[in-house]
């Protein structure tokens, strides 16, 4: 035991029963990746990396959404309410305050705050109302409805808020794209290389940061109250702080994505909190593989790329399509698609390891 | 001791199920360090009375107290950290975890590190689940996961163990090795309140034996007093139980 034990603690969060991939051959191929990624930009015209900028953005959504329903057995509906709200407030910020100072900065991180409260806040209706199941799923789902219902209606001159107009149905525009101060000289983060980076670290952090969460005590608690909340709450958890404390963290990331959007693209609109937009997470989660962080992240990036490609042929013709793979998932693989690959894989290789062995 | 305070004890409780009385003025004492048995026909509100006990339904009417401070309208999670701790009817495991990890799941609040490997090691030893350690908990027999609940429930360190039919589906053999474990329990102070209808069972263990019938007290003495009363039997036989 040369490690301290809290490395030894943190080393083994990365991996465990929560999270798929363990040992060098998983790690290694993680660094693969994520090399792959870093070098990606030096190969690519810009507006490639700009497209793989909007792909990330989602994919915090998504591992929100895993988080809370995948691993919490919690369906949520309304986390696209938090990534509007963190939009909302993102833009409301950076059009009063401006981008100097790494200002724009500060109205990320406060607008994924302010979607956190309101987690906190309707969450908390929620579990200690005791409301679950097919409820939640509509308690949510019309919470984020009336955000979109009422952004909508806020066309008028009167709905300002300092110098930014709501904008009602049209969407609010022109904030500000997130500025890093860099002595007077500053970077600012255009749909670029630069913002590619920056997402990409942030992508990092958040999917470590979830392993590691997931594996830790934490995560075994919101794994056993998905299976059998009775027993969790009878071996002493308060059950309603962690279904809270997993809600809040999901739509944290969920304003994070929002707000990153709103940077993004320096737009935002109600239907971004609309039916469609509603539903779209849940197919990314649930064609990946709900059950596991990894394949939601990569079932989430297939999808949204699979979804690009087809929009060239009409949007419409590609929403029905997203419908179609979802059926196909409940159908087919109710674990997932990629899940289902995943484990299709490990079998073979197991009778074939045990053949070769024979 | 006649006088000590009760470990648990209900008063006047009462419970509703829409015009169905199932809990009847129930007011129960539970000394501390006994082992006692609460037996009674098929719907007598056994299973009931637990729940109310743990807080999964609250009273109609009446109070609860443990070690002598109200509990009645206290949260489940809050009722178990006061050291209640329970083996439901139905086993009550997490499933689609494995074994291992549903005793590191009810051993965490009160271990970590290589203190928590080692008792997850112990316990696996001791419920005889060595072998199953990686299996899903699901895939376990009826007996298995019955012990895999007991061990869970145990490992709380209670001080108050409610085990509601912990025998239901196994060999006389291990039903036998059950109760010493009870047993064993109690005497390192364990307080314990088992709902049971084999009464080689009861007669093993209990101590005292209260007698439930359509939800209320109906008879309470030892296991030699109850065998003896009539009219217990006669309640047991209009139900042609055996
Ligand atoms: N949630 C509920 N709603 C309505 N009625 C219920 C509910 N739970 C139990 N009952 C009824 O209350 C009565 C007592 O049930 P309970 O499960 O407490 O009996 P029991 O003594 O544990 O029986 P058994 O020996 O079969 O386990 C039964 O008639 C049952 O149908
Ligand atoms: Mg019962």
């Amino acid at each position: 035991m040369a490690n301290s034990p809290h490395k030894m603690l943190f080393h083994k969060r990365l991996e465990g029963p929560q999270t798929l991939g363990k040992g060098k051959g998983f790690w290694s191929g993680f660094l693969l990746v994520l090399a792959a990624a870093c070098v990606y930009p030096l190969f690519a015209d810009g507006y490639d990396v700009g497209n793989n900028v909007y792909f990330f953005n989602w994919v915090f959504m998504a591992l929100g959404l895993c988080l809370i329903w995948g691993y919490g057995g919690i369906l949520s509906f309304g986390q696209v309410a938090f990534f509007g709200i963190a939009g909302y407030c993102y833009g409301i910020l950076t059009i009063n305050w401006g981008a100097a100072y790494g200002l724009s900065l500060v109205a990320l991180g406060l607008a994924v705050v302010v979607a956190g409260l309101v987690a906190a806040l309707l969450g908390y209706f929620l579990f200690y109302g005791r409301i679950n199941g097919v409820f939640l799923g509509i308690v949510t789902l019309s919470f984020t409805l009336v955000c979109e219902r009422f952004m909508a209606q806020t066309a008028g001159p009167q709905w300002t808020v300092g110098t930014a107009r709501l904008n009602g149905f049209n969407g609010m525009g022109g904030m500000p794209p997130l500025t890093i101060p860099w002595f007077g000289n500053d970077i600012i983060l255009f749909p670029d290389v630069q913002l590619y980076y920056l997402i990409l670290a942030l992508l990092v952090a958040v999917y470590l940061g979830l392993r590691v969460l997931l594996n830790s005590r934490f995560g075994n608690v919101l794994v056993a109250l998905r299976d059998n909340p009775e027993r969790a709450e009878m071996l002493g958890y308060d059950i309603r702080r962690y279904q809270l404390t997993a809600f809040v963290i999901a739509s944290m990331l969920a304003g994070l994505s929002g707000a990153l959007y709103t940077a993004w693209g320096q737009y935002i609109t109600p239907s971004s909190m609309g039916m469609t937009a509603a539903a779209l997470p849940i197919i990314w989660v649930a064609v990946g593989g709900r059950g596991d962080i990894t394949t939601t992240l990569v079932g989430t990036l297939l999808v949204l790329a699979g979804f690009q490609a087809l929009t060239v042929y009409g949007s419409q013709y590609a929403l029905v399509l997203m419908g179609a793979l979802l059926v196909i998932t409940v159908l087919a693989a109710p674990q997932g698609l990629v899940m289902g690959v995943v484990n299709l894989t490990t079998r073979l290789w197991r009778r074939f390891t045990k053949e070769a062995r024979s | 001791m006649t006088t000590s305070t009760p470990i648990l004890e209900t008063q006047g409780l009462n419970k509703w199920f829409g015009g169905l009385h199932v809990t009847n003025e129930v007011d129960f004492r539970l000394d501390p360090g006994e082992i006692h048995c609460l037996i009674g026909p098929n719907g007598a509100g056994k299973s009931t009375l637990f729940k109310l006990l743990l807080g999964e339904h609250t009273p109609s009417a009446g109070r609860i107290l443990f070690e002598g401070k109200e509990i009645t309208i206290e949260p489940s999670f809050a009722r178990i950290r006061r050291g209640i701790s329970v083996k439901f009817q139905v086993p009550g495991i997490f499933k689609e975890l494995r074994v291992h990890h549903n005793l590191e799941i009810a051993l965490q609040r009160r271990l970590k590190g290589d203190a928590l490997d080692a008792e997850i090691e112990r316990l696996l030893g001791f419920l005889n689940l060595r072998e199953q350690a990686d299996k899903l908990a699901g895939a376990l027999s009826h007996g298995q996961k019955q012990w895999l609940e007991i061990g869970m429930a145990v490992s709380l360190r209670p001080k108050l163990l409610l085990l509601d039919e912990p025998t239901a589906g196994m060999t006389p053999d291990e039903t036998h090795a059950t109760g010493e474990v009870i047993q064993a329990l109690n005497a390192e102070g364990v307080t314990v309140l088992a709902v049971e209808h084999d009464m080689a069972f009861v007669r093993q263990i209990a101590q005292r034996v209260t007698v439930l019938h359509f939800g209320a007290v109906f008879a309470q003495g030892t296991i030699d007093e109850i065998v003896a009363d009539d009219r217990v039997a006669a309640i047991y036989l209009g139900q042609g139980y055996d």
